[in-house]
């Protein structure tokens, strides 16, 4: 799922004191009970939902057959991960996802770091308020209603884009069919829905700046864009690294939904993602295996690409997300 | 800040302001469109394009799309869902987040690390239905709220905002005959109300836009919410398939009616953003800006 605020901050946990003896921690355990209780049923969701697809992952080593379930299922070895990069459409999709992913990080990655910048220096609170509101909306509106509106608008029977370019003299454009529009209005999708929900992190360490920097750069005379170069942005740098560690961590995870929304026989071939593949190959086609394989492929290349950029990010001085 | 009274100062804002001012009126314009086209005619919205009051109100679209169950059906099946979801989301994150929040919990860091890793990596679409199935969950609106009802992401931001209230309070009920279930639902749980209200929110707001699950676990139209309803009527008529309409026979719904839908779909979110947009903001900081 495409979430640009950032995880919450995993803090070193403070450590219960060591106790001596083991009946002093059967104490303690016992004392706790209550609170082991608490825990059952969120750790009974995380065992189910998520440990056990995880277990699951295994039908990608077999020909996995439902009725014979993964004890009856014969195994296969690499056999489907072998097929991955010999399979020409695999290949492809892996293409389009590298370039959406591409997509969000040279073009939308930046806006939000801008318009936080451009919010901060905003004179009068009401205002800030204001706008703040008015761009946060989108995000809480699913990928459905997003693509509707963006259908409704752009829809070859009376949509507005197109009844605009018709008034101006310009042939009407069939968006939703051609595969050189698909790209474009993915990514304006992406920046409608999420650009403004993607300031409140950069907004929240904006305020944390010291005020007596930029009285201190008044005095010695620096303008405004000045200070927002010398200040603000060295100052929020760190985030935009967590930040961008993040999203290089999701490099093949663009979201499900928002894809699949869009894609139809006719744009399929710069539509089709690593999702939308796995969905398409797994559910609908009953490929089980292979799409797990798909699916095996893209978490592991994701854990390795966060923690690869985490390790980066510490050497250059940098906190990291973990 | 102290202000800037300089010309180029001066220059600096009202350019900044102008152009947020048209950032501002480029997010909303489509949504403002897409209401005023809704309560429009279809021979208005044909013939001014673009409309933002409408000269002629009508509730025709409204009429229509309400007469038939599909929407009544798809809209109660959301409702449902977002407000039991809800609670129950609620109710079991809080358990996690506080007993993950005491600091003398033995192997609390053990239960960390599994929950922050399942944020790493996860099984991904087909194991996870898989596991769905084996529970026998296909065509149950258990199966829309159950694989997700706890986003680990919002556990630990309650999780960290429990640990920010004072543990004198906690151990003054201890002494006063307290058990741990009464301190998070007497005492805790009312100091927490803003991070509360926020991840409700946020779940809510996941509930009401389901989408993935339904098409994934739903197999029965008659169950589908109304996300996938939108789908339907918006997405697969806007001249890709021109079968896939309210009930099949009409020709594809025209401009106000999928307007209608969208306003429809949109609403619940329209009416709770104003009231909840201040907590939010505050709270989703929470997590991620620590002290």
């Amino acid at each position: 799922m495409q979430e640009v605020t950032a995880p919450p901050r995993v803090v070193p946990e403070p450590q219960p004191k060591k106790y001596k003896s083991s009946s002093e921690l059967k104490k303690r355990l016992w004392r706790n009970k209550l609170l082991y209780v608490m825990l059952i049923p969120g750790v009974l969701y995380f065992i189910i939902f998520k440990y056990l697809p995880m277990y699951g992952l295994i039908i990608s080593f077999q020909d996995y057959k439902p009725y014979q379930g993964i004890t009856g299922s014969e195994w296969v070895g690499m056999k489907h991960f072998s097929r991955l990069f010999t399979e020409p459409d695999f290949l492809n999709i892996l293409a389009n996802t590298l370039i959406l992913f591409g997509m969000n990080i040279l073009i939308y990655f930046p806006i939000p770091i801008i318009l936080a910048l451009m919010l901060n220096e905003l004179r009068g609170t009401f205002f800030k308020r204001f706008f703040q509101t008015l761009v946060y909306l989108p995000h809480f509106m699913s990928w459905v209603i997003v693509v509707s509106i963006s259908f409704v608008m752009v829809t070859m029977d009376g949509g507005i884009i197109n009844e605009l370019l018709a008034y101006f003299g310009f042939a009407k454009i069939n968006f939703l069919l051609s595969p050189g529009w698909f790209r474009p209005m993915y990514i304006l999708q992406v920046i409608w829905r999420e650009a403004g929900w993607g300031t409140i992190i950069y907004l929240a360490s904006i305020a944390a700046i010291d005020p007596g920097l930029y009285e201190a750069s008044r005095m010695d005379g620096a303008g405004r864009l000045r200070q927002v170069w010398h200040i603000t942005l060295p100052a929020i740098r760190g985030v935009i690294i967590t930040l961008f560690i993040l999203k290089i961590g999701s490099v093949l995870d663009l979201g499900f939904e928002h894809v699949y929304l869009l894609l139809n026989s006719m744009n399929r071939e710069v539509a089709e993602i690593i999702d939308t593949y796995v969905y398409t190959a797994g559910l609908r086609q009953g490929q089980f295996s292979y799409s797990t394989a798909i699916g095996f492929f893209k978490s592991i290349v994701g854990l390795i690409m966060v923690m690869t950029v985490n390790k980066v990010s510490k050497k250059i001085g940098e906190e990291g997300v973990y | 800040m102290v202000e800037d009274r300089t010309f180029s100062g001066r220059l600096f804002s009202a350019v900044n302001f102008i152009l947020l001012a048209l950032i501002a009126l480029v997010t909303v314009l489509p949504f403002i469109h897409v209401v005023a086209g809704s309560f429009t005619t279809s021979a208005e919205l044909a013939a001014n394009k673009f409309v933002l009051i409408p000269k002629v109100w009508s509730l025709e679209a409204y009429k229509f799309i309400f007469s038939t169950n599909t929407i009544f059906r798809a809209l109660g099946v959301s409702i449902g869902v977002t407000l039991i979801g809800t609670l129950f989301s609620m109710f079991i994150t809080a358990l996690m987040a506080y007993g993950l929040s005491r600091r003398d919990l033995d192997g609390r860091r053990v239960f960390n690390f599994l929950v922050v890793f399942t944020m790493l990596f996860h099984g991904g679409m087909i194991p996870t239905f898989l596991v769905v199935k084996e529970l026998g969950l296909i065509d149950s609106y258990a199966a829309l709220i159950l694989p997700s009802a706890i986003s680990a992401f919002n556990m630990i931001i309650l999780k960290n905002f429990f640990q920010n209230i004072p543990e004198g309070l906690e151990e003054s009920a201890k002494i006063d005959g307290c058990n741990d279930f009464g301190i998070l639902f007497k005492i805790v749980l009312p100091l927490s109300l803003p991070a509360i209200a926020t991840i409700s929110l946020f779940y809510a707001v996941t509930y009401w836009n389901t989408y993935m699950s339904a098409i994934l676990y739903l197999d029965n139209s008659a169950k589908w919410p109304i996300q996938v309803l939108l789908r339907q009527i918006v997405v697969l008529a806007s001249g890709m398939d021109h079968s896939a309409t309210l009930d099949g026979t009409v020709p594809p719904p025209d401009q106000t009616i999928k307007m209608a839908v969208i306003v429809v779909a949109t609403l619940p979110i329209l009416m709770v953003y104003p009231f909840l947009q201040k907590h939010f903001a505050k709270g989703a900081m929470l997590g991620s800006m620590k002290g």
